[in-house]
């Protein structure tokens, strides 16, 4: 299958004007010990034919299991207007809206999402997107180091997801930049490193284990040291735990996957920055601002691109471009249609279920369920080891949870379990009955 | 102008209906809970439908208007490539599947990036690819980060990255970004890096060379052998920005000219779309001395299984998965759809539509660079700034007239650039009604210019003002 339109009737015409014989002659400037003869490709197919491979490439694939995975990403209700929305081609298949008069919609849109994104954190100002989580990480340690100018340390709370870390730690592995992590469960202190060096301290919230902490008071701390602080939090447990913003966060950040966005293997997701006026102009990424025409009515541009690369090259505050604009649109149209009452009841659900799970499977034998307040995700330690209960569970269709060795070490026998409202009592009860088993 | 959402909003209403609560309710603790609702508003399912359906309305996309926005390959996506992006059996999975008891559960969505990487290692002449670079800069980053580790390995000390003067701006601010210091080569009158001045500014300190072939200009640079065998004399690794990848499927592949390391440009080259600026999706492939510092996870076979490696010797990682995988599942159906003669009659379409149009307009703009032009060209609105219409002044008015303008004032090195790719979707009515509407507006320029000042006049918005947005920074809604 083949998408170019023309016929040999209308190659022939437009060779003529150009005024070559063929078109192998437009490849002249390339010199021909350079060309390639070895394509080793099969030939097209067509598109029933592509469909058919597609669809069996997806049938090997567990679509239908019952899933407790969490860590991140998480199996959460979607309105079906939401992909209606973003499937209008007048959005998907636009461009980065660098016309404003032919990108109005693009750009309110943006406006809209951020807008959201700061009531939802309590932020006063956002970008228009970031790729996902785990990179907006990063970009907010980078921005830590710019606004901390002198300063060239990066301390990793042990709350932050440890596949997180490495993204920030690779990230900054090139700099002349310290990192300190404190491990999970190490004795090691955000207090060790308020000595007037630190550039950025770096939290989860609710943490990787799924614990939810009020940081209120380190906040305090970390700025009578000056430096800045960061949360990495997930959208939708704030529609019940008090925002960054209350808690006094610099800069908050997280993965914008609970927001509308279809697990998909991965992605595509979107990442979201939101942060304080006075380091707007800190911010990676494309801003939307509101200005007016000439006429006086009101309108939307990109804003404050002299922090970007298409105009200030290697003094840009990042290298992005691209960002994940789609993914953040299904994030406003999630949060449009849910409302103020519905973002705070799926919160509810959500930690609703994930109590019952706990106080259910902490009636099992061989599970213990670790301490302190959680939102919708928790740990479990098993008599046996997490990766054989998972594998038995899986047989049975079941996701029961991420074992918790693929983040940390001696941690074998346990497990990460997330509840979202989606997740029945029924489908709970039985996770509990056929762990009970498998142990 | 359309009324922000938040004004329709009525207290009561709700758009979603979410699952019965079916256990007791819980609380967060006091000192834990949020103080108040974030202040979204409430509305219906229709009031959500209509208010955004309206906004799409405002704007031009592919599938309404003619797009040739330069360096951006916006050519048309096939349905069919959604459709299948769709399916449940590779929408509905959690990530963490093969690390979580069900590796055997997911074994196609993990041969469908198998796949797709090896597709694109044969297109790009590499002998490695990974997938997760989350956008074209995101793969230029780890692509750096390659070639850092790499000298770093060698205990080489490099401190300088050359790029060339009409380079993508993401180029020097990935190698800013991974703390090195930029050398800019500036161009020759042929329309490339000046090969004297490179050799020149070539040194033991430089660790890679960043280029796009062709370049920014539409302009395919001979000389690459040269700048590959100097570059690597002083091992300095060679960058190829496959941005422009498009004009030169089946035709020249990155790795037989010398090149190290390459992304791919899935949302332009694979006719993935562009989303109103994301997802993109980003492959980089390298050769083999590079494969050692790949992040990970990657994924292997194993005999006929599919499996993960996440013992990267650098312990690398750049996103938490695998990449945007809905637009590689997008990507990898069209790259089944082309195969070998689909992607070299891409390229044929691609270099043979930026010609015609760069003919036929030839006659009315100037053109700097005047040689036989790749994937797209070049032209500059000198002629007609004389007249005191701009390069902008001509994007509005295309506009009015009912197109995309191309791209505008890049590459920075032609003063008024007009950067057009049509790209290979394109037909030749198409073109040729847009070039009649570029030859009508070069006309009014010498007869009316004053009028193309006040376009566009036939959208929400008469032209907007940049420097107020910068000046009085309103970047949200408050009540």
């Amino acid at each position: 299958m083949k998408f170019t339109p023309h016929t040999i009737e209308e190659t022939a015409e437009m060779l003529e004007t150009i005024g070559v014989s063929q078109v192998s002659d437009l490849f002249s400037p390339i010199p021909d010990e350079l060309k390639t003869e070895k394509f080793d490709l099969p030939v097209g197919i067509s598109e029933s034919e592509t469909m058919k491979i597609m669809k069996k490439l997806a049938g090997k694939n567990d679509a239908d299991m019952v899933c407790f995975l969490g860590g991140g990403v998480y199996e959460h209700f979607i309105p079906a207007a939401v992909d209606a929305l973003s499937s209008r081609p007048e959005f998907y298949t636009a461009y980065t809206p660098y016309q404003p008069e032919a990108s109005q919609g693009t750009l309110q849109v943006l406006y809209e999402f951020q807008t959201m994104m700061c009531e939802l954190t309590g932020m006063e100002a956002s970008n228009a997107s970031m790729y996902d989580g785990g990179t907006a990480l990063a970009e907010a340690a980078l921005m830590a180091l710019r606004i901390s100018k002198k300063r060239s340390r990066i301390v990793l709370d042990g709350s932050v997801n440890p596949v997180q870390k490495e993204i920030v730690k690779t990230y900054l592995s090139f700099l002349e930049v310290e990192v300190a992590d404190i491990e999970y469960g190490s004795d090691d202190s955000i207090n060790n490193y308020l000595d007037g060096q630190t550039a950025g301290f770096i939290f989860q919230n609710p943490a990787f284990d799924g614990t939810v902490k009020d940081y209120t008071e380190i906040n305090e701390k970390i700025h009578a040291d000056k430096a800045v602080s960061v949360v990495s939090v997930y959208p939708i447990s704030l529609g019940l735990i008090k925002t960054p913003g209350d808690m006094g966060f610099d800069i908050a950040v997280g993965d914008g996957q609970s927001l509308g966005n279809p697990l998909s293997f991965g992605g595509p997701y979107f990442g979201f920055m939101t942060t304080t006026m006075k380091h707007i102009r800190n911010l990676p990424g494309r801003i939307v601002g509101k200005t007016v025409d000439t006429k006086g009515r009101d309108g939307y541009v990109l804003t404050l691109q002299a922090r970007e690369q298409h105009i200030r090259r290697q003094k840009a505050t990042s290298n992005i471009c691209s960002n994940q604009s789609l993914c953040a649109m299904n994030g406003l149209f999630y949060m449009s249609l849910m409302g103020e009452k519905g973002l705070m009841d799926a919160a509810s659900l959500c930690k609703s279920k994930a109590e019952y799970a706990k106080s259910e499977l902490a009636k099992v034998k061989g599970v213990k369920v670790a301490d302190g307040e959680t939102f919708n995700e928790f740990v479990v330690e098993l008599s046996a080891k997490a990766e054989d209960v998972c594998l038995k569970l899986a047989d049975k269709g079941i996701l029961a949870g991420i074992p918790m060795n693929n983040y940390i070490n001696d941690a074998e026998n346990k497990l990460l379990v997330a509840v979202t409202e989606l997740r029945t009592k029924q489908d709970i009860d039985t996770l509990v009955s056929e762990i009970g088993g498998a142990l | 102008m359309s009324e922000l959402l938040f004004t329709k909003s009525v207290k009561g209403r709700c758009g979603a209906s979410l699952p019965v609560m079916d256990v007791s309710k819980a609380e967060m603790s006091d000192s834990l809970r949020r103080a108040k609702p974030a202040e979204i508003g409430e509305y219906s399912e229709l009031d959500v439908v209509r208010h955004y359906t309206n906004l799409s309305l405002k704007n031009f996309s592919v599938d309404t208007h003619f797009y040739p926005l330069g360096s951006c390959t916006m050519k048309y996506n096939p349905k069919v490539c959604e459709k299948a992006a769709r399916l449940d059996g590779f929408g509905s999975l959690h990530p963490m599947m093969p690390v979580s008891g069900a590796l055997d559960r997911c074994q196609g969505a993990l041969e469908m990036i198998f796949e797709l990487e090896k597709h694109l290692a044969e297109v790009t002449g590499m002998d490695a690819v990974t997938t997760q670079p989350l956008a074209g800069a995101h793969g230029e980053m780890l692509g750096i980060m390659l070639i850092a580790s790499y000298h770093r390995a060698k205990g080489n000390k490099k401190r300088y990255v050359i790029v060339p003067d009409s380079s993508h701006g993401t180029n020097p601010a990935t190698a800013s970004m991974m703390g090195y210091e930029i050398i800019t080569v500036p161009t020759a009158d042929y329309g490339d890096m000046d090969l004297d001045i490179f050799r020149e500014k070539m040194n033991d300190e430089v660790a890679a060379v960043m280029m796009t072939n062709p370049n920014t200009l539409g302009v395919f640079n001979p000389y690459i052998k040269e700048i590959s065998d100097i570059a690597h004399s002083y091992d300095a690794l060679l960058y190829y920005d496959g941005a422009n990848l498009n004009a030169i499927l089946g035709k020249v592949r990155p790795g037989d000219l010398g090149f190290d390391v390459v992304h791919v440009n899935l949302h332009k080259t694979y006719a993935t779309p562009h989303g109103s600026g994301g997802p993109g999706s980003g492959p980089v492939g390298c050769k083999e001395k590079l494969i050692p510092f790949l992040p990970k996870p990657a994924v292997v076979k194993n005999g006929e299984k599919f499996e993960l490696n996440t013992k990267g010797v650098d312990s690398a990682r750049i996103t938490s998965y695998f990449g945007n995988y809905g637009v590689l599942v997008k990507a990898y159906a069209y790259a089944l759809m082309m195969g070998s003669d689909g992607l070299r009659d891409v390229a044929e379409k691609a270099v043979l539509n930026a010609n015609y149009m760069m003919h036929r307009l030839k006659p009315y703009y100037h053109l700097p660079y005047d040689k036989t032009c790749m994937h797209e060209c070049v032209f500059s609105a000198s002629k007609q700034a004389e007249k005191g219409v701009h390069a902008l002044d001509i994007a509005k008015a295309l506009i009015d007239r009912g197109f995309h303008p191309p791209t505008v004032y890049f590459p920075l090195i032609v003063p008024e650039a007009m950067m057009v790719e049509p790209t290979e979707t394109e037909s030749k009515q198409t073109m040729d009604i847009f070039c009649e509407a570029m030859i009508e507006i070069a006309e009014m320029t010498e007869k009316d210019p004053d009028s193309l000042h006040e376009a566009p006049v036939t959208r929400p918005v008469t032209r907007l003002d940049e420097t107020l947005a910068a000046r009085q920074v309103d970047v949200r809604y408050s009540r």
